[in-house]
């Protein structure tokens, strides 16, 4: 990655015409939201990418230092703002890891079937927005009648379809309302057919298949010393799922497997996410099923206090990778310092990588196989 | 009980009953209350641990010596203090020695009252197989530059621009040391503790003629997005919304 | 002939007639005919792609939302016009006359239907040009150049890319795509658009069935490049939208973006009307020559209308299929798009080729 500003390095080409600058975004259908990206190509064939993020800034982590423990779950909903139920989790997942409290298994169990049901509802509107970056229209709309189903869900639980706000430090703030286990239930037994609709729209066909396979490649190493997680990280052939790793909540006591496959392009990462959809609807399946009764929130103080010269790091698996929190407490009711570990702005970093020396047409591809949102990024 | 002594023997033993059951209830109470789910009992905080004993902790002693300032867990986290200068040396080690191929993230925290007022970058890496994180801790007065890990883990670019933003902890051997989340010509680093929360007055990086240097960013640092002003005078008007 | 039209006769004289009369009814009848097709294919395709997607498509503007393309001229009549202050004015305005202006004059060449008394005993076409097959490629070659002044007119990068794949694109598949209609050509003996429907007529065969699938093979090759040619979905790379914003008409507001639209879907019915002619019988009725499928000539309409009724029959097939394809496929990559073109459409057109020769010789 080079600066953008410094001329062209590269020898003319061979009917001595420059290279050209494509100013890619801010505003641009396939960059989901406002990343800008200044691309250089040589005709088609891109020479160098540097992107530009920062549009989105809102200093949230700024805002974590003003409020109160229990006052900034609202800020984790507007990074990922497709993913709410994750960062919720995230960051109370820390903030309980600081203080010592322990959550009930109700708790534990309602958070992770509304992880799951996050992770669904992320995973197609990742396949949604990137099917149509590659040109096909229709799975866009198949997935936004499924993903319309869990907003539903997630509205009766707590009356917000995105900015969920649906966890609190010590367990949860509602009870299941009556018939959402069925409910979803019904959703759930329903939605692995769906998601054989997508594939067969998508997995065997020819040109989904050329545009995907050989695009984007990304070796292990590279994914690892750039801090890539997630579906990406198992699209390159590692498989590692915090959930698994280090299992939080109940994912312990569920039954599922992590997908991985080993070729490291955007066809696998799309497989990975695919698979990723199937194991989620297990993993809720089970947890209506073992769903245990009892309290929904842990004893806890009134004004909840960070110990002095107390820190922690949580991570949890979100749709898009790893997303933690890294927070510092100093005996007031404040975080002294709380800081996001943001997938997307990991992710997006490698994406220079990803794309020299491919087409204008793979850059999109790719953007839509980092599977980016803004709001994660810029904070 | 001030007359106990004037009690007749049957008194006093039913007094002794009552002590007695007392005490039993209270120690069932204990039981029950120890016996409690950790969800009702009060949250049990944790504190910082001494983490000489740790193999990794032994193994970086080894080869850096006095590098390594301080190595203490809490909440199970490894937490090590390394010395500015060698933390580049350190994560390569971490990495190429210990297996903390992944890098989590490196982010940075801000303590003007203590004794050295200063900054700190924190380093989270990641081990596969031992399915353990480590966070490695570099203290930097204000105006010292920190050693880049970027040829450590390459990941380091985006989120050492991110500090230098934010705190304006500047790193050594950076190729690219600009602002990232904010525009260049931003006067000021919003994460730090003095930089107030209502935000300051912005946006002059694209009319300096309309601001004193030291209200808003440094004059011409911005891309030049603006046309030079004997070109394009209608334009040099600032529009409304663009000043905060 | 309708006695209106005689009693025209009697007053201009026959001169005036037949060499400005006669064409100037025929040339509004048939842009009134295609406009309107071009107009209800819009809403047609949002329709059909509506049923693919699992949502209901337009259905505000009058029942079932019948007057939407009505509505949609109205508001691109009205739009502000916008000429971007460094476009290269010439080019940009150039553009869209260009690219719509070829499409529209294809249609002088194409029989609609049958002579018929009708049409006074001629038939349902402008022009009968002798050389028509080569007047369709001419035309549709000018087409091009209208998509690449607009995108470089534009003085846009988005729009500049756009053009250049758009120039790239129809110049690689006009090649088979002219190579594949020699193969009717050869069937038939005659290069008159009206002469091949007769010869199809005589022949007692649509040239889509004829020598073993020879003529399947240059269909097919002739509509693959054509969905190519008329930048449809999978082959839509120059206006991609996810990739160059909106291509060449990146620039584009109103009715000059209007009229690139209407440039595209008059591609769309011309190849498809050119594909009727040449492979499907134009307006022949299906099975003539079996006993059992005589009421298919529909004898109760008088000549001329149960032909422009096949004739319409084929094209409507056509164009679902157009839209079926947009509902379905995924976006080729620029280079992959040129391998289809110069690795496999090439070569099937120059064997199908050299086959029909070789059969027509034996």
């Amino acid at each position: 990655m080079t600066d953008p500003n410094t001329p062209s390095a590269g020898p003319e080409t061979l009917f001595g015409l420059e290279e050209m600058e494509l100013n890619f975004g801010p505003q641009h259908p396939a960059t989901h939201g406002v990343l800008r990206l200044k691309v250089r190509v040589d005709g088609e064939r891109i020479v160098d990418t540097y992107p530009i993020v920062g549009y989105l800034h809102r200093g949230t982590e700024k805002l974590f230092e003003l409020h109160p423990f229990f006052q900034n779950v609202p800020h984790t909903d507007r990074m990922d703002y497709v993913a709410a139920a994750t960062n919720n989790l995230a960051y109370v997942g820390a903030v309980e890891r600081l203080t010592g409290i322990v959550v009930p298994p109700r708790a534990r169990y309602i958070r992770t079937l509304l992880s799951e049901l996050q992770r669904l509802s992320s995973h197609l509107l990742w396949l949604a927005t990137h099917a149509i970056d590659i040109g096909a229209m229709t799975p866009f709309f198949y997935t936004f009648r499924e993903r319309e189903i869990i907003l539903d869900l997630f509205e009766e639980y707590c009356g917000a379809r995105l900015t969920l706000n649906c966890m609190r430090p010590g367990g949860q703030p509602y009870d299941l309302t009556v018939g959402w286990t069925e409910r979803c239930a019904e959703f759930i037994d329903d939605f692995p057919s769906k998601i054989d609709d997508y594939e067969g729209l998508l997995t065997e066909n020819r040109i989904w298949k050329k545009r995907t396979v050989g695009v984007g490649m990304l070796p292990p190493e590279v994914a690892m010393a750039y801090g890539v997680t997630g579906p990406m990280l198992r699209g390159s052939g590692v498989q590692w799922d915090l959930r698994k790793a280090i299992p939080y909540e109940a994912y312990d006591e569920v039954d599922f497997d992590v997908p991985v496959f080993y070729n490291c392009d955007t066809y696998d990462r799309y497989l990975v996410r695919m698979e990723e959809m199937r194991q989620s609807t297990r993993i809720v399946a089970q947890c209506l099923e073992k769903l245990p009764e009892g309290p929904i929130m842990a004893k806890r103080p009134r004004v909840l206090k960070g110990p002095k010269e107390s820190e922690v790091y949580f991570g949890i698996e979100g749709p898009k990778g790893e997303i933690g929190f890294y927070i510092v407490g100093d005996g007031s009711p404040n975080p002294y310092r709380c800081r996001v570990r943001p997938p997307s702005f990991l992710n997006l970093q490698v994406l220079p990588e990803m794309v020299k020396g491919q087409l204008v047409a793979d850059l999109v591809a790719v953007i839509g196989t980092t599977d980016i949102v803004l709001g994660e990024i810029d904070r | 009980m001030s007359d106990t002594e004037n009690l007749t023997p049957e008194e006093k033993a039913a007094a002794e009953e009552k002590a007695a059951a007392e005490a039993k209830a209270k120690a069932e109470r204990e039981a029950a209350e120890a016996a409690k789910p950790a969800w009702e009992k009060d949250p049990a905080v944790p504190e910082w641990q001494e983490a000489e004993a740790d193999p990794l902790v032994e193994a970086l002693r080894a080869s850096f010596g006095e590098a390594i300032r301080s190595a203490r867990t809490f909440a199970g986290d490894l937490v090590l203090v390394v010395d500015r200068a060698s933390i580049r040396e350190v994560s390569k080690s971490v990495k190429e020695d210990h297996g903390y191929h992944l890098l989590v993230d490196i982010c940075g925290a801000h303590y003007p009252e203590r004794e050295a007022p200063g900054f700190e970058v924190i380093y989270i890496a990641y081990n596969f197989d031992a399915n353990r994180r480590v966070r490695l801790k570099v203290e930097v007065e204000e105006g010292v530059e920190v050693p880049s890990v970027i040829p450590v883990w390459a990941g380091a670019n985006w989120t050492e621009r991110e500090i230098y933003d934010m705190y304006g902890v500047r790193f050594t051997d950076h190729p690219d040391m600009t602002r990232i989340l904010l525009w260049e010509g931003f006067n000021g680093h919003p994460l730090r503790k003095e930089f107030p929360i209502e935000g300051i007055d912005t946006g002059a990086a694209i009319y300096p003629e309309y601001y004193d240097e030291k209200d808003g960013p440094a004059a011409n640092a911005g891309t030049g997005w603006l046309l030079p002003k004997e070109e394009e005078p209608e334009e040099s008007e600032t529009p409304e919304g663009e000043t905060t | 002939m309708p006695r209106f039209l005689e009693a025209i006769e009697d007053v201009v004289g026959a001169t005036i007639f037949y060499f400005a009369v006669s064409p100037l009814l025929k040339i509004a009848a048939a842009l009134v005919v295609v406009l309107t097709t071009i107009a209800y294919l819009t809403l047609a395709e949002r329709k059909i792609l509506g049923f693919i997607q699992a949502r209901v498509g337009p259905n505000r503007v009058g029942p079932w939302g019948l007057f939407q393309p009505i509505a949609d001229v109205a508001k691109l009549l009205v739009k502000e016009d916008i000429v971007p202050q460094r476009a290269i004015k010439w080019a940009f305005v150039l553009g869209p006359c260009l690219v719509v202006g070829p499409a529209l004059v294809i249609l002088a060449v194409i029989p609609f239907g049958p002579p018929s008394d009708v049409t006074g005993g001629m038939g349902w076409h402008i022009a009968d040009v002798n050389v028509a097959l080569l007047f369709v490629l001419a035309m549709a070659t000018i087409g091009v150049y209208g998509l690449i002044l607009g995108g470089w007119g534009s003085n846009n990068k988005f729009s500049l890319l756009g053009g250049l794949r758009s120039a790239a694109q129809m110049i690689s598949y006009e090649v088979p795509q002219g190579l594949s209609l020699v193969v009717p050509l050869l069937m038939a003996g005659t290069m008159s658009l009206n002469g091949i429907v007769q010869a199809q007529h005589d022949q007692h065969v649509w040239y889509v069935f004829n020598y073993w699938g020879l003529g399947l093979a240059a269909f097919f090759v002739y509509f693959v490049a054509g969905v190519a040619e008329s930048n449809r979905n999978p082959f839509d790379l120059p206006e991609a939208e996810s990739e160059l914003v909106a291509g060449f008409h990146t620039e584009y507001s109103g009715m000059r973006f209007a009229l690139f639209f209407l440039g595209e879907y008059a591609n769309m019915i011309v190849i498809s009307a050119v594909a009727v002619t040449l492979f499907l019988g134009g307006w022949l009725p299906p099975f003539a020559n079996q006993s059992w499928a005589g009421f298919l000539s529909l004898s109760f309409l008088p000549a001329g209308l149960a032909g422009f009724f096949w004739f319409f029959l084929k094209l409507i097939a056509f164009l679902f299929v157009y839209i079926w394809f947009r509902g379905t496929f995924p976006r080729y990559r620029f280079d992959q798009l040129m391998a289809l073109g110069w690795k496999w459409l090439l070569p099937m057109a120059l064997a199908t080729i050299m086959l029909t020769g070789l059969v027509k010789v034996l």
